[in-house]
């Protein structure tokens, strides 16, 4: 069982808290009727399925219940960081330089 | 006192006997022994009959790796447990059990059959043999091979003991009590930090049990023990014996099975038989030593042919001599201390057989010295004995030739191929592990979590090194927990320090087809399956290990792996590196299904939700249905009805009268806030600016894939407050869609979603005769049908509570919906029922409010739509707000996909028999009589007998179904073809005039 960070309650806490809400950084466009049939397939189905550092969001749903963002490495499933939503993503080579 | 036990010895306590059984005869052992060392005290090895070829077999081990010593153990109904290793099973007094897998007796197995036809059971016979026809898996493998091979049967009765479940934290978890866990818990202990120390065995001191000779610190190794054990107490360290590390998760999660009742003669009231911890440790020292590997020679698994270490160990605990003659065959120096201490408590050492040229010469010296004959670069060529070894045939090999065979006679073969170190936890990790070409095995490589591996677990052999290398990591382990430690040195006499060599199978000179020579004893492998899988193709280990079940058995290959990996490398002509190890799984030893389980059975397997009204329906003889996790009166048999005539009579009612429905399980949320109407025109796809409050809307919910996800009826209380309802298992769902998109998509609107599923007890009136039921108890609405039509919604009192009241129908009569606080759900019930004892109100369950739904042919998300359908698909376009700029899901609406003609529509089905019901889930076509497999069109999503009707009817999704309208498309059914008629779904009352009473 993972230990996850939440950056609005600050406190690391059991992965049965959490919920997983697929790929972070996904915007929903401002204006859905101006896009191509393409760019809105992409924008619903196309993910990054990362084999290394992937940005997703995770939401405390049993706890605060805030969505947030979270880097985790899908290969060794550690977390690399979790932050708030809407704030940026973060530089991953600055990311793993820190590891 | 039995024949092999020694008078004194071991930490068995000779003046305490335990009776049980094996087989039905009665035996004696000492309090302290397993059942393995009792019978062997008994001189009894067969102990089982083997897997496939029912070979007979005695115990290898005097572990929890044993592969052949395997039992059933009972003690009495629902206690039978199969597939124990009587190597571990402590003896208790009446303690019964059984040997496994023969047929017959276990002296004369009529299943060895299969041992005479072995070459119909090569490696991958799995693949091979169960291809031919169909017949013969009914006539031939399930009831003749599957009966003659297999383990023990498994229990019929379900178990009454119960299991235990907790969390632990703690600074360092030290697994293994051998000399290394016992130094690493001592150092991190001294410096401070809080331990958790864990050992499977009864007793803790690992290999030192086993060898009493050893000196530590100028204290015999016994005395030395009872001290570090008494520190570590006092100390404060958690001292855990019979207790499994079974898997190694995730940021130092450790799963640990302790074992509390299966050794006791008399299990304590309400004492949990076993107790699964879940462990988070900031440091794990990994202590787990070494497992002794066999040798592989033709015969290699009789009975009374076990590991060298494993008689050394039933003589220093249990106080056993595994025989009176002992050959020796070893290509490791460990073996020759077994033999040395065997020889000092009276067996007879026939011969010490190495299979190295030159062994070192100091242990030859010693062997001379007690009389010991060392026959050195010799193979082992063959064995007799039927039910125990007698003699073996030992060549000497030189320059690669076979010589000379000598027959030595014996009654038992000890044997010893050289240590493994014990890194299954380590790899569940994703740890890498290294082949060391030295030793000729692999070692831990890169650590993935904040663990240490310590002793003979990577590598280390003998006492003074062992310890120190505890004591290393256990002050490593200190420090990176900011303690201050530091190791402090113990001097070691008497040590047994070794080295060891390891081989493919010995060599032979027999033919080769008449060699059987084991590696897996429980899945009864031999060198040859490997050989013969790799011929036949399979490179990676892991395509050896699937084809011939090499380590696939309950011991998981714990002996028979690195044996499995020499030879496929050696056949594969690499280096095993390259062929590579087979993943190691959790859990480390076989584990109850009632320890994983713990709490999580019968009554609280999972959440029992009930609804306030939940007693009232108990009490009148409701009978239940889950959904979700509610339960939900189903129906309400009055008078020994069946489901069918309760339904039937309970629609009836509700049709011509009144009936009454707890529907508290809809979901329900509360949008409230100065941008709540803009957040429920973005979310739900109808229009929401034009409701006014006090009216209420049929709302759908779509995914941003266009598809259906929720719907419900949502009320508009006022210019900034909805009360919206979900579906009973979509509450938490659309909440989460809900707080999702306010969260992350539109953070700038100002509303707050709230949960109130729980808070609102809701009761359902239907029927001509709601409105005079409900009349007399409304006070602040005036609910006749002018001022309160259909949709209509208010807040007021009903039967003196506070209540929102709905005016809407899910059965398509003149319908309510009286929403009270929770707690006065009942006390609204019972008044509701009082008042319409008159009109002969009638209570009815999900089951009728199912036949009442669909006879208006509204749909249940979820039953009519499977995630792939559209409103328009549903039926349900008129509930799009086509002139928003934008709602969740609206931009899909557009795909080409779903644009396309041919989709599967939503239309009634009604069969030309009215008598006869389709199946929901029935798959249809349109031409019964096309070649299989038929072109299917669609299916039957809900289907019921219609008492107001008098006939079945159905809804389906089919392909262009509207289009279709009239046509006959054909079910078929194992009985024959079902011919159905195509309809509009609305088969009551299409016009809605009964809405409008
Ligand atoms: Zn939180």
């Amino acid at each position: 069982m993972l230990l996850i960070h939440c950056p609005y309650c600050d406190e690391t806490l059991p992965e049965l808290e959490f919920a997983y809400a697929g790929e972070a950084h996904v915007i929903r466009p401002e204006d859905p009727s101006a896009m191509s049939d393409e760019e809105w397939r992409d924008f619903l189905f196309i993910r990054t399925n990362a084999r290394g550092p992937h940005f997703e969001r995770w939401r405390h749903v049993h706890g605060c219940a805030r969505f947030f963002n979270a880097v985790r490495d899908t290969v060794s499933d550690r977390f690399l960081l979790t932050y708030k939503a809407g704030e940026p993503r973060p530089d991953l080579a600055s990311l793993e330089a820190a590891q | 006192m039995s024949q092999f036990r020694i008078p004194g010895k071991g930490r068995v306590d000779h003046a305490e006997t335990v009776r049980f059984a094996f087989d039905g005869r009665e035996f004696t052992g000492l309090r302290g022994d397993t059942v393995a060392s009792a019978l062997l005290a008994h001189g009894v090895h067969l102990m089982g009959r083997s897997f496939k070829y029912h070979r007979p077999r005695g115990p290898v081990t005097a572990d929890s790796a044993e592969p052949n010593a395997l039992i059933g153990t009972s003690r009495g109904p629902g206690r039978f447990e199969p597939n124990t290793r009587a190597t571990v099973q402590e003896l208790r007094e009446g303690l019964m059990c059984e040997s496994q897998n023969r047929l017959g007796s276990l002296s004369f197995d009529l299943g060895a059959v299969n041992d005479a036809l072995h070459p119909l059971f090569p490696a991958g016979f799995y693949y091979k043999t169960f291809m031919w026809p169909r017949s013969f898996w009914d006539k031939l493998y399930e009831p003749v091979i599957r009966r003659a091979a297999g383990l023990g049967r498994a229990p019929s009765e379900v178990d009454p003991d119960r299991y235990a479940s907790r969390y632990l934290h703690t600074d360092l978890l030290v697994v293994g009590a051998g000399p290394s866990g016992l130094m690493a818990a001592l150092e991190a202990a001294r410096a401070g930090a809080r331990v958790t120390l864990v050992d499977e065995n009864p007793e803790m001191g690992g290999a030192l049990r086993s060898d009493p000779g050893i000196e530590i610190a100028g204290q015999p190794a016994w005395d030395w023990l009872d001290g570090a054990l008494a520190e570590l107490e006092s100390l404060g360290v958690r001292l855990m014996n019979r207790t499994t590390a079974i898997g190694y998760y995730h940021q130092n999660m450790v799963g640990l099975c302790e074992k509390l009742t299966d050794h006791l003669d008399t299990i304590p009231e309400n004492a949990p038989r076993e107790r699964m911890w879940r462990v988070r440790a900031t440091r794990v020292v990994l202590a787990q030593g070494a497992l002794e590997k066999p040798l592989v020679f033709h015969g290699n698994d009789r009975p009374g042919v076990m590991l060298a270490g494993a008689a050394q160990t039933y003589l220093h605990r249990y106080g056993v001599k595994v025989g009176d003659r002992a050959v020796i065959v070893t290509s490791h120096d460990s073996a020759y201390h077994a033999a040395f201490d065997l020889a000092e408590a009276g067996t007879k050492i026939v011969a010490i057989v190495d299979t190295r040229a030159t062994p070192e010469e100091d242990l030859r010296a010693e062997a001379r010295a007690r009389g010991i004959e060392v026959l050195t670069g010799h193979t082992v060529t063959d064995t007799k004995g039927r039910l125990r070894v007698a003699s073996v045939t030992v060549n000497p090999v030189e320059g690669g030739r076979i010589g000379a065979a000598r027959l030595l006679h014996c009654d038992c073969l000890l044997m010893s191929g050289g240590w493994t170190p014990s890194l299954h936890l380590f790899s569940h990790t994703k740890g890498s592990l290294q082949w060391d070409e030295e030793s000729r095995t692999f070692l831990p490589g890169r650590m993935t979590e904040d663990c240490h591996i310590a002793g003979a677990g990577r590598g280390l052999w003998g006492y003074g090194e062992a310890l120190a290398d505890g004591a290393k990591a256990g002050a490593e382990a200190a420090t990176a927990l900011g303690k201050k430690a530091g190791a402090t040195p113990l001097a070691v006499a008497h040590d047994r320090p070794g080295t060891g060599e390891s081989h493919k199978e010995l060599p032979t000179n027999r033919k080769s087809s008449r060699v059987r020579a084991f590696i897996d004893f429980q899945n009864d492998v031999t060198a040859k399956d490997i050989r013969l899988a790799v011929r036949e193709g399979m490179r990676s280990i892991e395509h050896v290990k699937r084809y011939t079940t090499n380590g696939m058995a309950t011991d998981q290959g714990k002996m028979s792996n690195i044996n499995g990996l020499m030879i496929a490398a050696d056949a594969v002509g690499k280096a095993p590196p390259e062929v590579g190890l087979t993943t190691f799984r959790p859990p480390y030893t076989p584990t109850t299904f009632g320890a994983f389980a713990g709490y999580h059975k019968g009554a609280t397997f999972e959440v029992t939700r009930r609804t306030p009204i939940d007693a009232w329906a108990e009490a009148n003889g409701a009978v239940f249905e889950p959904v979700s996790l509610w339960r939900r009166a189903w129906y309400f048999p009055q008078g020994g009805e069946d489901m069918e005539a309760a339904v039937a009579r309970e629609c009836l009612a509700t049709r011509a009268s009144v009936g009454i429905f707890d529907a508290s399980t809809l979901g329900k949320i509360e949008v409230a806030g100065p941008d709540a109407v803009e957040f429920m025109n973005r979310m739900y796809t109808n229009p929401w600016t034009k409701l006014a409050p006090g009216r209420c809307r049929y709302g759908v919910l779509l995914g941003e894939d266009g598809y259906i996800r929720d719907d419900g009826v949502i009320g508009r209380l006022g210019s900034d407050l909805f009360h919206v309802t979900t579906t009973t298992g979509g509450a938490a769902r659309v909440l989460n869609m809900m707080e999702d998109y306010l969260q992350t998509e539109w953070p700038d609107l100002d509303v707050w979603l709230t949960s109130t599923t729980e808070q609102w007890a809701t009761v359902a009136l239907n029927g001509p005769k709601a409105r005079e039921v409900l009349v007399g108890l409304v006070e602040g609405c005036d609910i006749s049908a002018e001022a309160f039509p259909h949709m209509s919604v208010a807040e007021c009192r009903v039967a003196g509570f506070p209540a929102r009241l709905f005016r809407l129908s899910f059965t398509g009569e003149l319908g309510f919906e009286i929403n009270v606080p929770a707690r006065h759900g009942l006390a609204l019930w019972e008044a509701l029922m009082q008042a319409g004892e008159p009109h002969g109100i009638t209570a009815y369950g999900t089951e009728t409010m199912h036949v009442l739904r669909t006879e208006k042919g509204f749909i249940i998300v979820g039953q009519d739509t499977d995630g792939t359908v559209t409103p328009e698909d549903a039926g349900l376009g008129w509930a799009i707000g086509k002139a928003k700029p934008d709602f969740v899901g609206k931009r899909s609406l557009a795909r080409p996909d779903l644009v396309a003609p041919g989709r599967k529509q939503l239309v009634g089905l009604l069969t030309e028999d009215g008598a006869v019901k389709l199946e929901e889930g029935a798959q249809i076509v349109l031409d019964p009589g096309q070649p299989k497999p038929m072109k299917m069109v669609g299916h039957v999503t809900s289907s019921y007998h219609s008492a107001t009707l008098g006939r079945s009817i159905a809804m389906a999704l089919i392909e262009g179904g509207r289009d279709r309208e009239g046509e006959t498309v054909h079910v078929p059914m194992p009985e024959g073809v079902v011919r159905a008629k195509i309809t509009s779904t609305a088969f009551y009352d299409p016009d809605g005039d009964r809405l409008k009473l």
